[in-house]
């Protein structure tokens, strides 16, 4: 009886994992699969014409942080290298901050419609979206390059005398992805607003809290799980961002996108380029465990 | 106090009162204490609370706290937290916002549920966090909106003693919002009956349930028979007694109107406890019987009285009573002295 009971649990076991199987294997194949060919061409000599030699080497990893001087040999830091993550650290955290200051009003603009407005306003926050990111990055740069909409109008108020520079910047490249990755930021806010108990704001105000506290204290907890959910949704990709630093950054302001795609491309260090991937991956993962931490400690210290 | 609200109807709540605004959902009672908590703005009229303008503040000035329907809890902080939420918004020092909470948990016996988030308590201990929450910074005024509805019939039964018990600890104006009219009754020190927007009538529950002032007041409180009579003369003002003509051509002194109304037609309210069954012709009123139910401790007759009222009367059962009576025989109504009430509409 017992052993019965045993088999059949045991077949039953085996066909659970039989019918995964199909989502195991597309899992690993998509997920994994590109991963660890990524990881092996990391660790590979690059070919003098692109494309990599099957040989160890761990150049790749070498060059990431570390360059020979080209006429001593002396080893020295990857300036280059290093500012070009330090800018992309920065203008994803500045891409974070900017779209949840304009995102949480919003959200919480749209959440205190009535029912019905409501679909209307998501509406209008979804609709750039359907527009080719391409598309949307010229839109800005139409806006803010010297000829641009903003120049012109500026101008012909009288409030400048000359056209300023704002395409090529680090201004550019915050401004168009701040535009681009705001409803990514807004849907999670708006979600978590949507859910909100209006009668806890009444209560709120009823026990003496003004309208900053009800904000701080009761509003912004409870829509802290779609502000951690926006801000990660800002935060990632922004710091893999390509077509935005390369449309409005020009040459000058690279991102680690556009290091990576230059090892792939002219560069022809495809280790380099891997390694540089790998690393993004890093960053990505020590940033959101330093951020989870923080936010999570912070809820504990108020408890 | 001085209220004035809703419909140009004005109610003066006194001090350490328990006062209750009772009425049928949709009556207006629900945004009269919106109104009084800051919560909606009349489009004319006033809010006085000790002489201070109520509606010249903000509802976070307003020294009057709500303990609301859904209880509203915030769902992030512990129940300690909760309750110290007002003192800290009021920037009471550290020491003793502690000091109240633990004193309001006491109150409300809910000191061993301090750090508990406030989804992890039962429905009745909610109601309880609830009501330590507005009470902790002392209010003048407890603004209370059906806050039993949603808790089961035993532990609403508890909690009303409990809010009895709390409000004299307190010494609290307590203003309750209700549909229940036995919550009503038991509660309250008086009660405004409202309707569409209106206060029908204000009073002590006994003198709403013993002398209704028009026909609305006397349905909604308790079972009420209304009978057609004939108004002859009224005998004093106010608390004095009135001669009507019942259908049985019978001459009868009952309860005058609150308000003056003039003589004729009439409808008499007489509640079914103040009557009882006779012999037909010593009845004051005479009928038919239509139904008897038997309910175990009492049995209900339903008589149509002569001029097609329906009357109903509660007869506690004893051994060997009233057994005899039947669906179709002809009964006569005693009615005691002053018992009935001439409504004013």
């Amino acid at each position: 009886m017992a052993n019965a009971t045993l088999s059949h649990v045991s077949q039953e076991r085996r066909s659970r994992w039989l019918l995964l199987a199909p989502a195991l294997i597309v899992l690993f194949l998509a997920a994994s699969g590109p991963l660890i060919i990524v990881v092996i061409y990391s660790f590979l000599t690059a070919g003098d014409y692109g494309g990599i030699v099957w040989s160890f080497s761990s150049d790749g990893w070498f060059s990431v942080v570390l360059q020979r001087d080209f006429f001593s040999g002396e080893l020295m830091l990857a300036d280059a290298h290093l500012s070009i993550f330090w800018r992309s650290l920065k203008l994803s955290f500045l891409t974070a901050l900017i779209t949840f200051l304009i995102g949480f009003p919003t959200a919480y603009f749209i959440a205190t419609r009535p029912k019905r407005q409501r679909d209307i306003w998501m509406l209008l926050i979804i609709i750039p979206f359907w527009t080719n990111l391409l598309i949307r990055t010229f839109a800005i740069l139409e806006l803010i390059r010297a000829e641009g909409t903003i120049n012109l109008v500026l101008l012909w108020l009288g409030i400048i005398d000359e056209p300023i520079q704002m395409l090529f910047t680090e201004f550019a490249v915050l401004t168009g992805m701040a535009y681009v990755y705001l409803p990514l930021m807004v849907l999670p806010i708006y979600a978590s607003l949507e859910r909100l108990d209006f009668r806890l704001i009444e209560a709120g105000y009823d026990l003496y809290a003004t309208r900053w506290q009800v904000l701080k204290r009761v509003i912004f907890p409870l829509a802290k799980p779609g502000v951690i959910a926006g801000s990660i949704l800002v935060f990632v990709p922004s710091l893999g961002a390509y077509v935005t630093p390369r449309v409005l950054g020009g040459g000058k302001q690279l991102m680690l996108g556009n290091l990576i795609e230059l090892q792939f491309g002219q560069g022809r260090n495809w280790p380099l380029g891997a390694a540089l991937s790998l690393t993004l991956l890093a960053i990505v993962m020590i940033a959101l465990f330093i951020y989870v931490r923080a936010v999570g400690t912070e809820e504990r210290g108020h408890g | 106090m001085d209220f004035t609200a809703l419909g140009g109807v004005s109610i003066t709540v006194k001090d350490n009162e328990f006062f209750t605004l009772l009425g049928p959902s949709g009556c207006g009672k629900t945004t009269l204490l919106r109104v009084i908590a800051g919560f909606e703005y009349p489009t004319s009229g006033s809010v006085h609370l000790d002489g201070m303008d109520l509606l010249s503040l903000p509802p976070y000035r307003r020294p009057v706290n709500t303990v609301f329907q859904s209880y509203a809890l915030f769902p992030h902080m512990t129940v300690a937290e909760n309750i110290g939420f007002g003192l800290e918004m009021l920037n009471r020092p550290k020491k003793e916002v502690r000091k109240t909470v633990d004193e309001m948990l006491d109150l409300v016996r809910m000191t061993e549920m301090a750090d508990r988030k406030t989804s992890e308590i039962s429905g009745g201990q909610q109601q309880r966090v609830a009501l330590a929450r507005a009470l902790a910074p002392r209010p003048k005024v407890l603004l209370l909106d059906e806050p039993l509805s949603a808790l089961d019939y035993k532990l609403r039964k508890d909690m009303q003693l409990e809010l009895k018990r709390l409000q004299a600890e307190t010494g609290i104006t307590f203003i309750f919002v209700t549909h229940d009219q036995e919550e009503a009754l038991t509660m309250s020190d008086r009660i405004a009956v409202m309707n569409a927007g209106s206060v029908r009538q204000i009073g002590p529950p006994r003198e709403i349930y013993d002398h209704p002032a028009e026909r609305f007041v006397a349905d909604f409180i308790g079972e009420t028979n209304f009978v057609g009579a004939e108004l002859l003369e009224i005998e004093g003002e106010g608390e004095g007694f009135a001669r009507v003509r019942l259908s049985s051509g019978i001459e009868a002194h009952v309860q005058a109107p609150s308000g003056p109304v003039a003589n004729g037609p009439v409808t008499l309210a007489i509640r079914p406890e103040h009557a009882w069954l006779v012999e037909e012709a010593q009845g004051l009123l005479k009928g038919k019987v239509e139904n008897v139910v038997y309910f175990g401790t009492d049995t209900h007759f339903h008589v149509i009285v002569d001029g097609g009222d329906l009357f109903v009367l509660r007869h506690q059962n004893q051994p060997g009573q009233m057994q005899h009576l039947a669906v179709g025989d002809r009964v006569g109504l005693q009615i005691g002295r002053g018992a009935g009430q001439v409504l004013r509409d």
